[in-house]
């Protein structure tokens, strides 16, 4: 596999990486995510990791910025179904990964993305959102 | 190749007579411990050493070379009897004296025969001293090494013993911390607690160092370490147990915990733990105050 899919749902992109992630896959990873959160307008983004057994240094390094870049663009991250061992990988190597939004898994990804959507949707409505009802907007 | 083969004939002629002086010298000598031991299992044991012996200073065994097959029936006897009467409550010293008080029935034994020939009997003192030295340093070893062993049980056993990992309510967990945190404990702690986090899919977990005797900036960090990591997962870690003197300790050293929630208490921690999940313990009606 030489691409990680980014799937569009709403206003969220859904990023699950099922495979082990080597270096070029990261890197292009970030790249696509980039590409594809501008391009869709996305507010939020949840990266699923709950397939990733080994990470190094510079996996661990790529998950942060990925998460950076995104909250740049303005959508929030969430990084969610981490395993033990990789958190205390991380953990070891000095990644504690300040910043990025975590989460046990998917279904809490979620609720803590369409969450902090609600909050933010409230008072920073763009055109955007009301041109396009979000999810969070549906269920509630 | 030393051998002593003089001393081999010399066991075997006066097998009976050794024996015997041998258990005495033992049962008389300070080191002896009729508490411990009764008379008849120190003959016994006794007997076996020196057959044993016998026969591998018979097959012509080189006695500076302990540790060689030849001598593997003797190092398995002493090995057995040096790991029964470590259990039995036996000191080092108390055990190797059993190899070394042999040295003297031997000796005296030898002098009587080769009184003649001042050259033979001093190599052959020397062979059966080199020889009973090391079987006695051999004692020393297996007998240290089974407490090594013991300790190294303990331990194991003092680590399993200390990481349990509690769910307090649907969501939250607390691990009641007791004992120095080190970094093999942490990791352990660590392990534990994210394997609760993913089972019970809980988002709120309680440190509690009550029984946590100091908090220095190594035992912070491997704390850090810890809500780090359940941070990674999706849960929020709270710290509670923190007594005076802990709270002096940790400001006086500069120890930065950073913006993890403390409490003095569990039940604090409880409290807030309880406040983020949205929940609230309220008095039943049905039975006033």
């Amino acid at each position: 596999m030489d691409r990680i899919p980014i799937l569009k749902m709403g206003d969220y992109l859904l990023v699950t990486v099922q495979v082990d992630m080597h270096d070029r896959l990261a890197m292009t990873l970030q790249e696509d995510l980039a590409d594809r959160i501008v391009e869709a307008r996305a507010r939020a983004v949840l990266i699923d990791i709950s397939a990733l057994e080994v990470v190094d240094s510079f996996i661990g390094r790529m998950l942060g910025s990925i998460a950076a870049i995104a909250r740049v663009l303005d959508a929030e991250t969430v990084v969610v179904g981490m395993r033990p061992a990789v958190a205390i990988t991380l953990v070891e190597l000095g990644l504690a990964l300040p910043g990025v939004r975590t989460a046990l898994n998917v279904e809490k990804g979620m609720e803590i993305l369409r969450r902090s959507l609600d909050a933010s949707g409230g008072n920073g409505a763009g055109a955007e959102s009301l041109a396009q009802p979000s999810d969070a907007d549906a269920e509630r | 190749m030393p051998v002593a083969s003089k001393s081999a004939e010399l066991i075997q002629k006066y097998e009976g007579e050794i024996l015997q002086d041998w258990v005495q010298a033992q049962m008389t000598a300070m080191t002896s411990r009729p508490d411990l031991m009764q008379k008849a299992e120190l003959q016994e044991q006794s007997k076996a050493l020196l057959q044993n012996l016998a026969q591998a200073l018979r097959s012509g065994a080189d006695v500076a070379d302990v540790k060689g097959a030849a001598w593997q029936e003797v190092r398995d006897f002493l090995g057995s009897v040096s790991e029964s009467r470590g259990r039995q409550g036996f000191s080092p010293s108390e055990t190797a004296t059993f190899v070394f008080s042999l040295k003297e029935p031997v000796f005296q034994r030898l002098q009587r025969e080769l009184v003649k020939d001042g050259p033979a009997l001093a190599a052959e003192l020397w062979a059966l001293t080199v020889l009973l030295d090391k079987l006695g340093l051999y004692t020393i070893e297996v007998y240290q090494k089974g407490r090594e062993d013991v300790i190294a049980r303990q331990q194991r056993n003092m680590l399993e013993l200390s990481t349990p990992v509690v769910e307090l309510w649907e969501g939250i967990l607390a691990l009641p911390l007791i004992g120095t945190l080190d970094s093999e404990r942490t990791q352990l702690v660590m392990e534990a607690l994210l394997t609760r986090i993913v089972e019970t899919g809980a988002s709120i977990a309680i440190i509690d160092i009550t029984g946590v005797p100091t908090v220095d900036t190594l035992v912070a960090q491997h704390l850090l370490k810890t809500v780090s990591a359940a941070r990674l997962m999706g849960a929020d870690c709270l710290i509670s147990g923190i007594r005076p003197q802990i709270a002096q300790t940790i400001v006086h050293l500069g120890v930065d915990l950073g913006d993890v929630t403390s409490k003095a208490t569990l039940s604090g921690a409880f409290a807030v733990a309880l406040q983020r999940s949205g929940l609230a313990i309220a008095r039943s009606p049905q039975r006033p105050a």
